[in-house]
């Protein structure tokens, strides 16, 4: 060939299995070592949801004991969030979690406005409330359309995809990105909504309900589908919370518990909405959990609208919101507050402040420690999927290897998120 | 329409190798099904309904690099998962081409930290960067045109 190969430098090395059993001994014991067989599965593989790697155990198909092996995706994103201004560092959050970018800005948000002790306005309350949901609703699609295809419903994911990219298609009407939104900034949001944002999201919410009735259909009456998920990867009520499983993971083991409704923020209280609980714990009824999710997200979003007022979306503080562009031509002190603001940022008092959302997946938490600086001293999140992932070993115990697939796929974990 | 109609009296074709091989290596690429990151989640989009790579002969994601062509490299790439990509692009069999999808995996993107790998062609020869973050997926197809731009290109004294 007509290029030079670049060699992968010696410093980074890979882990043969058997020093990986060596490495995760103290997480996993080896029940049999002579009569077993230890396989590698991932991190690439099509159905672990990013770069997952577990080593599992098989006796013939049957999964014995497994562990996860994790960090592939490690980016340091905690690390880096020390080293930028309040408001920068909100690039990373999206990064994290990148199915539901605008919960995980909005945990990020919360926990700076508490620290900096601000209230923000009705109307970028209701506004963030209405994103976040739409994000959720994002977020669940990706998900039943990649878990339908790890158990084949090839169908079913084209469809999933088909209308998240209309939520995608008002993520990018708001913020400019499909995606990486970044858009509830401290204070507030980015700016204010469009005029078309409101039609475009009353349009989902007339088409939505018959596309969530359509992905049922496909699947509830799927005989493969529910051969396969229902009665596997089993987990009882008690042990869900004894593993810290949260989100509709747990409400599928009949645990009611919804931080909205039990520990409300950004006004989800003065909001009507039902937590669905299903009872059985296998995967079906985490599936059944998360598609009566996507409704109550349509009437939470519905209620959003319908109380949406015209008003300012940002407090009146140009200390921590810019002012607008048009200010700048006019007077002097909103050039120096912009300039301040773009290049050293607001100071945050010292001490810490730690808030807990829901999103998609379960309990994100975000502790934030000032010092007085304008940079935080030290950002942790506590990741749904993370802990959601270490009851893995549990769920697919004695099931057979090609139910591993489906348990992974059912407690909806991204590896972003896990190993930030 | 077809290639009947070029086949006049005597039913021959005369064509040059290279421009033929080419053309049948653009025109069906196996991508690997591989994903990293966030960046992954647009690749699938990109695949999905609504941009329809299929129109492009690429449909068909093989998760065995042994079946594959392309490495479409869509994420991140930390140290960890380096030696994994090394390898898996050391099994794909030639002709191959790498993409690297997003800023992340063309340079590092917004992570100039201890953890990931400055661009993917410290490890793997990249032959197309998709800049964005992520790119949408009119920048990845826009990509994919490129490539077949590129192999298009190829001289048959370059083939290995
Ligand atoms: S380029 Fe952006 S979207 Fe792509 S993997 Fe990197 S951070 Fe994620």
């Amino acid at each position: 060939m007509g290029f030079m190969i670049p060699q992968a430098s010696d410093s980074i090395q890979e882990l043969s299995v058997e020093e990986l059993r060596a490495k995760v001994g103290t997480g996993m014991e080896i029940v049999d070592a002579e009569e077993h067989m230890l396989l590698s599965m991932g991190p690439q593989h099509p159905s672990t949801h990013g770069v997952l790697r577990l080593l599992v155990e098989l006796d013939g198909e049957t999964v014995v004991n497994l562990a996860p092996d994790i960090g592939f995706l490690h980016t340091g994103i905690e690390k880096n969030m020390e080293s930028k201004t309040y408001t920068k560092a909100l690039v990373m959050t999206d990064r994290m979690d990148y199915l539901t970018p605008m919960t995980n800005n909005m945990v990020y948000i919360m926990a700076v406005e508490k620290l900096l002790g601000i209230e923000i306005t009705p109307r970028a309350q209701t506004l963030r409330l209405i994103l976040a949901e739409l994000s959720r609703l994002a977020s669940h699609l990706v998900w039943l359309g990649t878990s339908a295809l790890d158990l084949a419903a090839m169908s079913v994911f084209l469809y999933c995809f088909r209308e998240r990219e209309y939520i995608l298609d008002i993520f990018e009407m708001v913020s400019g990105q499909r995606m990486m939104v970044s858009y509830f900034r401290p204070g507030g949001l980015w700016r204010d909504v469009p005029d078309e944002f409101e039609p475009a999201v009353r349009k989902l919410l007339d088409f939505m309900p018959a596309k969530i009735a359509d992905y049922e259909a496909l699947l509830d009456q799927n005989p493969i589908f529910l051969e396969r998920a229902k009665g596997v990867g089993v987990i009882s009520g008690e042990q869900a919370v004894a593993w810290g499983l949260t989100g509709p993971s747990m409400r599928a083991s009949g645990v009611d518990w919804d931080n909205r409704r039990d520990m409300p923020y950004g006004g989800y209280e003065t909001y009507e909405f039902e937590v669905p609980v299903e009872h059985e714990g296998d995967v079906y009824a985490r599936y059944r959990c998360r598609m009566r999710e996507m409704r109550e997200c349509l009437r939470l979003i519905r209620q959003g609208l319908d109380r949406l007022k015209p008003g300012p979306v940002n407090i009146d503080d140009h200390k921590i919101v810019p002012p607008p562009r048009a200010e700048l031509g006019r007077s002097m002190e909103a050039v120096i507050h912009h300039f301040k603001l773009w290049t050293a940022g607001f100071t945050a008092p010292e001490g810490y402040v730690y808030q807990v959302i829901e999103s998609p997946r379960g309990e994100i938490g975000c502790y934030l420690r000032g010092n007085g600086t304008n940079k935080p001293a030290r950002v942790h999140f506590r990741g749904p999927s993370y802990v959601n992932l270490a009851s893995l070993p549990l769920l697919a115990n004695n099931s057979f290897v090609a139910d591993l697939v489906a348990v992974i796929g059912s407690i909806d974990i991204v590896l972003g998120e896990i190993d930030r | 329409m077809g290639i009947e109609e070029k086949l006049g009296n005597l039913g021959v074709v005369t064509y040059r190798l290279e421009d033929v091989v080419n053309w049948g290596r653009t025109n069906a690429m196996w991508p690997l099904l591989f994903g990293l990151a966030c960046c992954a989640i647009e690749m699938m989009s990109t695949q999905a309904a609504h941009y329809d790579a299929s129109r492009f002969g690429m449909e068909l994601n093989r998760p065995s690099p042994r079946q594959s062509d392309l490495m479409i490299v869509a994420g991140r790439v930390s140290r960890k998962m380096a030696p994994v990509i090394r390898r898996l692009y050391d099994q794909m069999p030639y002709p191959k081409w790498v993409i690297a999808m997003g800023d992340c995996a063309s340079c590092g993107g917004v992570f100039n930290n201890y953890a990931i790998v400055q661009g993917v062609d410290e490890i793997v020869p990249v032959d197309v960067y998709v800049a964005g973050c992520p790119p949408r997926p009119e920048a990845l197809i826009d990509g994919i045109m490129t490539l077949h731009e590129k192999i298009r290109n190829d001289k048959i004294t370059d083939w290995a």
